[in-house]
């Protein structure tokens, strides 16, 4: 029997938990997409339908430049959005381009059901042992969560580090290091370690720095390379980031029906897929007293545009503005550049009339 | 009382449910005209640019009714009852969309929301209505009997006649699109129209035994979540033997047709297919050109069939 070589879509800094569950919980080899490129979205915008929204396009490149890079096993989940329906397209658009590759798609799964996905990873891996990928699965859970609480603590300091560069090299320090850890304790003394080294990075933060938030659709806001860096890009002008939307916040500790509630004013019913989330942490940060607030989505994605008309009324309510980006393959780094220098242009003026 | 009910979206699919329900329980009613240019220009207006077409011309007949009507009504739907299964978030969120462009104006509006997976069925919506209508509750129960009776009977009136077309002896062009698409006048019937001047027949992939037709798209395509894309998907299963060649319409840009009809594509092989997309632009030229061609192709690959076989 052929080795079994899994690769699942890069998301966000989230493949370091994945790689995790495939080798420590599969037994399987793992490979990772090779890094996000211009010829990435190409390859995915050529063999996808036209106006599919973008991660699918990212999806099906990095499926393509993973095989070619040796995978012979594709995993995707499933989502209540489009993400439900990406699993079937991209399978069949991969085994019609010819490549004859193992695909799983956790779509077959039911969430209710924990034991659903057994049955989906045994497709990888028949000789699985439930325990060794409970196990595996439980740390990559903890790994996530590890994850986002060191990138919440970057967002928000990156932007005034006195040497620049610096928090960017301790993250892939972090990302690469946790590759190696193989229990809760090891992760615990790792986090701790980096948190240390994180918090002894010098910065040069005023005492009322300008904050922004981040709110909108979940694979683009989370996926540096789908936004264009956005956050990074801001941040360098001495902003304080936030970015309540990861996986922590998301799958793994939501509340629901505590956000239905806080929203009520806005949104008698759950509109679909993270808008209530949108809606809900642009009220925060509103109250918060952020200057401003970016909606970041990829093109067409039905649920985020739904929230916009509401994001609208929020910015009259509290008077912050908001600005809106739609990210698809046709996207060019400059226009995004403008776009946020007249934004942080505007927040800074109004900031200058707010002392007066 | 009158009750506005926007021609669009749900409408077609529900209508006569709706105003057999109105009627029964004696509620006055008007509906938004047929799709124009005015109402199309309006929905352009109000609703964010990226929405879908179709909601475009929904926000078009909402603002229509505005000051038209004492109660606009605007109805929205989770889930229809299939484990795993959806509708596409747009009629999820259309109360709240609509909410929130109109706060100024303050709408009032009558509505009710059906999510089966939690329990809140169709017929507890309606109840629910009526009770907000000032109805009492065997009134409702009548209303809402006689008005699922109604829209039963209208629907094998419409499957009766499209048994009729499918005798004909014309080439027949199964339309695979949700009906509020090819129900419009402004942006669907020029499609049927094209296509009957064409000499052809369109067949209609939404009027189907919905039933029917949901058990068996899972044999096209077996995670397919949307419930009226896998009515179509079924749909077409049930019909593709009676029929000549398949046009896939779907409005710019549509979520769920996004993926499906790109599956539809690849998985149905055995009928010529082409796949026209509703930008709402002017002029229906390059629609035409592509209809001919469609249809010149189909027919002469059956004619060269009906040669070698004779």
């Amino acid at each position: 029997m052929n080795e079994i070589k899994v690769n699942f879509p890069r998301f966000g800094s989230y493949n370091v938990a994945i790689e995790h569950i495939i080798k420590q919980g599969l037994d399987c080899e793992y490979i990772d997409s090779p890094p996000i490129t211009k010829k990435t979205l190409e390859l995915g915008t050529k063999y996808s339908p036209d106006f599919v929204c973008t991660p699918f396009k990212y999806n099906l490149g990095g499926y393509i430049e993973s095989i070619e890079a040796g995978a012979n096993t594709l995993i995707q989940i499933g989502g209540v959005c489009r993400l439900g329906y990406y699993g079937e397209l991209h399978e069949q658009i991969l085994k019609d381009l010819g490549y004859q590759v193992k695909f799983v798609n956790m779509a077959n799964a039911d969430f209710s059901n924990p034991l659903s996905f057994y049955e989906e990873f045994k497709k990888i891996n028949p000789n699985l042992k439930l325990k060794k990928i409970t196990q595996a699965c439980l740390l990559a859970i903890k790994m996530v969560e590890v994850i986002d609480k060191v990138e919440d603590y970057i967002r928000q300091n990156v932007g005034f580090e006195v040497v620049d560069g610096t928090f960017d090299h301790l993250h892939q320090e972090f990302l690469e290091d946790l590759r190696d850890i193989n229990d809760k304790k090891e992760l615990k003394l790792l986090y701790k370690l980096y948190m240390k080294k994180l918090k002894r990075v010098e910065v040069n933060k005023p005492k009322n720095p300008l904050k922004v938030g981040f709110v909108g659709e979940y694979y683009t806001i989370m996926d540096q390379y789908s936004n264009h860096y956005l956050e990074k890009e801001l941040a360098k002008k001495g902003i304080v980031i936030y970015r309540w939307m990861n996986i922590t916040n998301s799958i793994i500790k939501p509340q629901v029906e505590e956000v239905k509630k806080s929203i009520k004013n806005y949104a008698k019913y759950n509109m679909g897929a993270t808008s209530m989330f949108t809606i809900k942490k642009a009220i925060d940060y509103a109250k918060d007293g952020c200057a401003g607030i970016i909606h970041v989505k990829s093109f067409g994605c039905t649920p985020e545009i739904d929230a916009m008309p509401v994001l609208q009324r929020i910015s009259e309510d509290y008077k912050i503005p908001i600005i809106y980006f739609s990210f698809d393959s046709q996207t060019s780094d400059i226009g995004i550049n403008t776009r946020i220098e007249a934004f942080y242009d505007m927040i800074m003026m109004r900031k200058e009339q707010k002392k007066k | 009382m009158t009750i506005g009910i926007p021609r669009a979206f749900l409408y077609y699919r529900y209508h006569v449910l709706w105003e057999t329900f109105f009627e029964e329980l004696g509620i006055e009613y008007i509906v938004s005209p047929e799709t124009n240019k005015e109402i199309m220009k309006r929905g352009t207006i109000h609703a964010i640019d990226e929405s879908c077409l179709s909601s475009k011309i929904y926000t078009g007949h909402v603002d229509y009714l505005i000051d038209k009507c004492d109660y606009i009504f605007i109805p929205r739907i989770s889930s229809l009852g299939e484990h795993k299964e959806f509708v596409c978030s747009k009629f999820q969120a259309i109360y709240d969309v609509i909410k929130n462009i109109y706060r100024e104006k303050d709408l009032k509006i009558l509505y009710y929301s059906i999510d089966v997976v939690n329990k809140e069925t169709e017929l507890k919506a309606f109840l629910k209505m009526g009770k907000f209508l000032g109805k009492n509750k065997a009134q409702v129960l009548k209303a809402y009997y006689v008005a699922k009776q109604a829209e039963k009977t209208h629907k094998m009136i419409e499957l009766e006649k499209q048994k009729q077309l499918l005798k004909s002896s014309k080439l027949k062009i199964l339309i695979i699109s949700h009906p509020y698409n090819i129900y419009d006048k402004y942006v669907g019937e020029p499609i049927l129209n094209t296509i009957k001047e064409l000499g052809a027949e369109p067949i209609l992939g939404c009027v189907t035994d919905e039933k029917k037709a949901r058990e068996i798209a899972h044999t096209v395509s077996a995670t397919l979540p949307w419930t009226f894309n896998k009515e179509l998907v079924g749909s077409m299963a049930l019909y593709k033997d009676q029929i000549d060649g398949i046009v896939l319409v779907s409005s710019f840009p549509c979520g769920p047709d996004s993926l499906v009809n790109e599956m539809l594509i690849r998985r149905f092989k055995e009928k010529p297919m082409i796949s026209l997309v509703l930008d709402g632009q002017e002029g229906t030229a390059g629609m035409e050109t592509r209809l001919e061609s469609f249809i010149d192709i189909i027919r002469l690959r059956k004619e060269k069939e009906e040669h070698e076989r004779n």
